[in-house]
C-alpha cells in the first residue's frame, strides 16, 4: 500500500499576515520595511520603562475585514493579553497578543485542489504585535556580537489559525494561496512572503486511516514561501511515515525547516516548551467591537477573489485557469476588467495580460500593477488594432514593448513608425514577385513537392516588408502565384 | 523655618502675583534647605539645581510680564523617582536603572512643566515601588523627619519626607497598594491616590499596571486640589486614563460638609491595631460630625481577603512589567556573560534587590500553567467582591472614613519579616483593588509625637468631595500645620 493509502495526513496552518497600516499596532511609529535600523521606533515600541500601548483602530478594522471575508463571527468583547518569553528581539519580553478573547472565530475558506470544492474551517483570527530583528555578526552560533533592530517591533500582525482540516501538502498550499489572495484583495497585507509580510507555521500529524483520534503533532516553523510549505510538509510526511512504520515514537515538538538541506530540524520539545503565562493586558481596556462598526466595515468590503473568479468565468467566458490567475491580486483583476470594459475582447485581454504584461512587470502585486506604464485602455487600444487588421500579431508584440517603454498609445507608435499592416494586394504583389524572382531554387523545391519551402517564402516577403505585410494575404498571393512562375 | 519654604503652594503663588516674592527666591531657599537637611533626611536621589534655577528664572519673567501659566507656576516641586524625566536620571530606586536617563517626560511631568512648576529633584523610594518603608531602595533609606530613627513609610517615602521636612512645596508619588497614603500618614502630610484612570500613567515606571496611580503629597487640601487639577485628565498616550471632565477642585473646597454622609467601616478597626491610632481616628470622626456630617457604620466584609488578592495580582503584573529589564536595551548589563541566558541571569541577579526578586518569583509562579486559575483567577474574583463591598457602601454614604494604617512609623530595621511589612497596607490595598480615590490627612499625633493618618475614601471620580471633606477638617484642626523638629 502507498503511504497515502495507509496514513491520513492532518495539517493545520497558522498564518501571520503583517498588516499594511501606516502606523504600528500600539504606537504612532511608521510601519515601514527597510528603513535604517531603529529609526522607526519610539519609547513605546522599544519597550522603554513607563511607556504604554494604545490600539491602532485601523489595524482592528483590517482584522475585521479579513475575518468577515472568511466568514468569521466578530467577538464584540475583545481583549489583548500578554504572552511571555525572553528573547532580545522582543523589547518588553512579552508580546501583546490575544488569547482567550480573540477578534474573531469560527470561519471557513473554500478551496479546490481539483476534485471539487472543500471547506476548511478557520478557528480564529487575532491581532498582535510583531517583534524586532536580530542582526548577527557572522553565524548565530559563533557571532561575536549581535545587534537588534526594533523597526519591525510593534508592526501589526494578524494571525489566522485554521482548523486541522487540511489533508495534504497540496491542500495546504492551495489554502495558503487562497488566504493570501484574500488579504491582498482586501489591501490589508501586501502578501510578500519573501519580505516576511506573510509567514506560515504548520502543525502536522499522521494517523492510520480509519483512526479517529489525532496522532502526535509536530509544529514546523520558518515556512516563508509556497515552495517551502510544500517541501517541508512533504518531508515531514515522509519522516513521520517512516517513524510510524518502524514504531518509533513521534515527539511533540517544534521543528525548523531548513530549505538548503531540505530537512526539518528539531528546535525544542514539549518538555522545554515555553510557558507563556498569558494574562489579560492591564494597560489596554477591553476593546468593544460594536455591531454597527462591523456592519460599516462589511458594507465597504470589496468583491472577494472567490466571487470574482466565478463572475470572470461567467461574464467574460474565461477558463477556470485564466480566472484563477487573474484574480490572484485585486490590482491585476481590476486591470483586466478595466481593459475588457475599454473594449478589449476579454479572451484576448486575458491572453495579453497573463502572457505579455506579466512578463514585463517586475511582479504581480498591486504595487507593480499600479506602476504599470500601459494603462488598461491602451492595452484595449492595441488589441483593437490587431482585430481590425491594422497590425499583425507579431508587430503587436513589438508595439506592446514600445508602449511599455514609452507609455505611448499603440495608435501613436504605429503611425509614428509606419507599422500599419500592408494589406494592399497591388503593393504586396510586387514584393511577392520580387521574392519569387530572387529565389528560383526554392520555387523549384516547392514544385518538387517540398511544401516547407512555402514558409520560407512567406518569411522572405515579411522581411521585405519589415513585417508590415498581412501574413494571411501573403500566403494567399504566394499560393496563387507559385504555379505561374 | 525660613519664610518662603514654610508656605503652602497657594500662599506662595499669591506672593508671586503680588510681587512680594519671586520663584527664584523660593527655589534658592528650597535648594538651601535641601542642602542643609537632606544629609539627615535623605529624601533626594537626585537634586536638579541648575534645572530648578533655570525654570525659576523663566517663571520670574512670566510673573514680571503678568502672564503666569497657572496656579503652580514657579512652585518648587519634586518627584518620586518612578516618574520619567527627560534628560534627568530616573532610577526607580533600583540598581538596574541606576544610570537610566529617559528620552521622554511622563505625562504628569510634562503637565507640571507646562504649568510652570520648578523641579527640585527626584525622590527616594522602595525599589520599583515595592515596599512600605524605603528600606528596599537600592541606594539608601529615607529617614522620617519626625523621628530620624524611624522610616517615613513607603514606597513613596522620599516624596512624603520631602514635603514634611519643607524640602519641596509639593511632590508627586505613586500608590499601588498604599504607597502614597501610608507614607503620608507616617510623615504627617496629605497624600492622595486619585481614582484609577483619573491621572495618566504614561511615563510612570510600571509596578502593577491595574493598580498604579499617580497622586500628590501636599501640606493642605487646597494645595492637593491645585496639583490634582494640573495632572488629571485623559491622555492619548494612556488607554486606561479615562475621559472624564476634570472639575475645578479648588472651587468646591469652601462648601463645607454639612449633611455629608460618612460611613465608618467596621473592618478597619481591627484587633491589634495601635490604640492611639484608633483613638485619634475616633476623635477625628467626632470632629467631622461637629462640622455637620452624619456618620453611620458600614461593612466591607471582604477586606480581610484584599491583602491576599493583592499579593497575587500585584506580583503577577510586576513579574511581567519587569521582564524588560534584561540588559539588552538600557540600564544595567552585568559583565562576563557566557551567553544570552547567562546575561539575563547575571543582569537580573545583580540589578534587582531581594524584595523585587521575591515578587517577580511570586508573580511568575501564580501565572504559570496549572496555577493560573487557582491564584490569579481566584484573586480577580476576590477583587470583584472587594469592589462590590465599596459599591454597596457607597449606595448609602458619600465617603468612608477610617485609619490609613493600623500603626504609626516604625523604626528602621524593625520589620524584617516581609509578611509583617505587608500588613501595613491592609487598610489601603482594598481602595487600589477597587480603583477608588483615597486621601490620607494628618489626624493627630501619638504621645511620642508621631503623626497619625486619617483616611477618607470616595466613589470613583469623586475626588472633589474627598478634598472638600479634607479641607473642612483642616479648617478646624491644626495637625497639618505642625512641622517636625528639624534644625537648619
Amino acid at each position: 500500500m502507498t503511504d497515502a493509502a495507509r496514513y491520513e495526513t492532518i495539517i493545520g496552518l497558522e498564518v501571520h499576515a503583517q498588516l499594511s497600516t501606516v502606523t504600528k499596532m500600539f504606537c504612532g511609529c511608521r510601519a515601514v520595511f527597510g528603513a535604517p535600523p531603529n529609526t522607526a521606533t519610539c519609547p513605546v515600541c522599544q519597550g522603554m520603562p513607563g511607556s504604554l500601548p494604545f490600539i491602532n483602530r485601523r489595524a482592528v478594522e483590517f482584522g475585521i475585514m479579513t475575518a468577515l471575508a472568511i466568514g468569521c463571527g466578530i467577538n464584540a468583547h475583545n481583549r489583548f493579553a500578554r504572552k511571555h518569553y525572553y528573547y532580545p528581539d522582543m523589547p518588553k519580553n512579552y508580546q501583546i497578543s490575544q488569547y482567550e478573547e480573540p477578534l474573531a472565530e469560527h470561519g471557513r475558506l473554500v478551496i479546490d485542489t481539483g476534485p471539487g470544492p472543500r471547506e476548511i474551517g478557520i478557528q480564529r483570527v487575532h491581532l498582535e504585535e510583531d517583534v524586532g530583528k536580530l542582526l548577527h555578526e557572522g553565524a548565530l552560533e559563533t557571532a561575536q556580537s549581535s545587534s537588534v533592530d526594533y523597526n519591525r517591533a510593534g508592526v501589526p500582525l494578524m494571525e489566522i489559525v485554521s482548523k486541522p482540516d487540511l489533508r495534504s501538502s497540496d491542500e495546504a498550499t492551495v489554502y495558503l494561496r487562497a488566504l493570501r489572495a484574500i488579504v491582498v484583495y482586501l489591501g490589508v497585507c501586501d502578501g510578500n512572503m519573501e519580505e516576511g509580510s506573510l509567514r506560515c507555521d504548520a502543525n502536522i500529524s499522521l494517523r492510520p486511516r480509519g483512526q479517529t483520534e489525532y496522532g502526535t503533532k509536530v509544529e514546523i516553523k520558518n515556512l516563508n514561501s509556497f515552495r517551502n510549505v510544500r517541501d517541508a510538509l512533504e518531508h515531514e510526511i515522509k519522516r513521520q511515515t517512516r517513524a510510524l512504520d518502524t514504531n518509533e515514537r513521534i515527539v511533540q515538538e517544534t521543528r525548523l525547516w531548513d530549505p538548503d538541506r531540505m530537512v526539518t530540524v528539531s528546535m525544542r520539545s514539549k518538555e522545554f516548551a515555553h510557558d507563556y503565562r498569558y494574562f489579560p493586558e492591564p494597560d489596554l481596556p477591553p476593546l468593544d467591537v460594536q455591531p454597527a462598526w462591523v456592519e460599516a466595515v462589511r458594507a465597504r468590503l470589496p468583491e472577494l477573489p472567490e466571487a470574482r473568479r466565478a463572475r470572470f468565468q461567467a461574464e467574460y467566458a474565461l477558463s477556470a485557469y485564466e480566472a484563477e490567475l487573474l484574480t490572484q491580486g485585486r490590482g491585476l483583476a481590476d486591470y483586466f476588467e478595466a481593459a475588457a470594459r475599454a473594449g478589449g475582447k476579454p479572451k484576448g485581454v486575458a491572453n495579453w495580460v497573463l502572457n505579455e504584461l506579466l512578463r514585463e512587470l517586475p511582479g504581480d502585486d498591486d504595487r507593480a500593477i499600479g506602476a504599470c506604464p500601459i494603462p488598461p485602455a491602451n492595452l484595449a487600444g492595441l488589441l483593437a488594432l490587431i482585430d481590425d487588421g491594422t497590425i499583425s500579431g507579431k508587430i503587436a508584440k513589438d508595439v506592446f514593448e514600445k508602449m511599455y517603454r514609452s507609455g505611448d498609445t499603440a495608435q501613436a507608435i504605429v503611425s509614428r513608425e509606419g507599422l500599419t499592416q500592408v494589406a494592399d494586394e497591388g503593393a504586396l504583389g510586387a514584393a511577392v514577385d520580387r521574392v519569387l524572382g530572387e529565389h528560383a531554387k526554392v520555387v523549384e523545391d516547392f514544385r518538387a513537392g517540398k511544401k516547407a519551402a512555402l514558409g520560407f517564402l512567406v518569411g522572405q516577403v515579411m522581411k521585405a516588408t519589415q513585417g508590415k505585410a498581412n501574413p494571411g494575404l501573403v500566403n494567399r498571393l504566394l499560393i496563387e502565384k507559385l504555379p505561374k512562375v | 523655618m525660613a519664610a518662603l519654604a514654610s508656605l503652602t503652594a497657594h500662599e506662595l503663588g499669591a506672593r508671586y502675583r503680588s510681587g512680594e516674592a519671586t520663584p527664584t527666591q523660593a527655589a534658592t531657599e528650597y535648594l538651601a534647605r535641601i542642602e542643609a537637611l537632606d544629609p539627615e533626611v535623605r529624601a533626594f536621589l537626585t537634586v536638579t539645581r541648575e534645572d530648578a534655577l533655570r525654570r525659576a528664572a523663566a517663571a520670574d519673567a512670566r510673573f514680571k510680564a503678568g502672564t503666569p501659566l497657572g496656579p503652580l507656576d514657579g512652585v518648587p516641586v519634586a518627584l518620586k523617582d518612578v516618574l520619567c524625566t527627560r534628560g534627568i536620571r530616573t532610577t526607580c530606586g533600583s540598581k538596574i536603572l541606576e544610570r537610566f536617563v529617559p528620552p521622554y517626560d511622563a505625562t504628569v511631568v510634562a503637565r507640571l512643566f507646562e504649568g510652570g512648576a520648578v523641579l527640585l529633584g527626584k525622590l527616594n523610594m522602595d525599589e520599583f515601588a515595592m515596599g512600605s518603608s524605603t528600606e528596599h531602595s537600592a541606594f539608601f533609606t529615607t529617614h522620617n523627619p519626625w523621628d530620624l530613627a524611624r522610616v517615613p513609610g513607603g514606597s513613596s517615602g522620599g516624596a512624603a519626607a520631602a514635603v514634611a521636612a519643607g524640602m519641596a512645596a509639593l511632590t508627586l508619588g505613586t500608590d499601588t497598594g498604599g504607597s502614597i497614603r501610608q507614607p503620608a500618614a507616617f510623615s504627617g502630610v496629605l497624600g492622595m491616590k486619585p481614582t484609577y484612570g483619573r491621572v495618566s500613567r504614561y511615563g510612570v515606571i510600571a509596578f502593577a499596571s491595574s493598580l498604579d496611580q499617580v497622586g500628590p503629597f501636599a501640606r493642605d487640601a487646597e494645595d492637593a486640589a491645585l496639583m490634582l487639577g494640573v495632572i488629571a485628565g485623559a491622555d492619548p498616550m494612556d488607554a486606561t486614563a479615562i475621559d472624564v471632565p476634570v472639575p475645578d477642585y479648588r472651587a468646591a473646597l469652601g462648601q463645607g460638609i454639612e449633611g455629608l454622609r460618612l460611613g465608618v467601616p467596621a473592618e478597619y478597626f481591627m484587633d491589634g491595631m495601635d490604640p492611639e491610632v484608633e483613638q485619634a481616628v475616633r476623635t477625628a470622626i467626632a470632629t467631622l460630625e461637629k462640622l455637620g456630617a452624619h456618620t453611620e457604620p458600614v461593612s466591607l466584609p471582604h477586606t480581610e481577603y484584599g491583602l491576599a488578592a493583592y499579593y497575587v495580582i500585584a506580583p503577577a503584573e510586576a513579574s511581567s512589567n519587569l521582564a524588560r529589564y534584561d540588559g539588552v536595551k538600557y540600564g544595567l548589563r552585568a559583565p562576563g556573560a557566557r551567553d544570552l541566558i547567562d546575561m539575563y541571569s547575571k543582569t537580573r541577579a545583580a540589578g534587582f534587590g531581594a524584595e523585587v526578586k521575591r515578587r517577580v518569583m511570586l508573580g511568575t509562579y501564580v501565572l504559570s500553567a496549572g496555577y493560573y486559575d487557582a491564584y490569579y483567577g481566584q484573586a480577580q474574583k476576590v477583587r470583584t467582591l472587594v469592589r462590590r463591598d465599596f459599591e454597596q457602601a457607597f449606595s448609602r454614604v458619600d465617603l468612608l472614613v477610617a485609619p490609613t494604617t493600623p500603626g504609626v512609623a516604625f523604626k528602621m530595621g524593625e520589620r524584617e519579616d516581609p509578611l509583617q511589612m505587608y500588613l501595613n497596607d491592609i487598610f489601603t490595598i482594598p481602595v487600589n483593588l477597587a480603583g477608588l480615590p483615597g486621601v490620607s490627612i494628618p489626624g493627630g499625633f501619638t504621645q511620642a509625637g508621631l503623626p497619625i493618618g486619617l483616611q477618607l475614601i470616595a466613589p470613583a471620580f469623586d475626588e472633589a468631595t474627598l478634598l472638600r471633606a479634607a479641607h473642612a477638617y483642616q479648617t478646624v484642626t491644626d495637625w497639618h500645620t505642625r512641622r517636625p523638629p528639624l534644625s537648619t
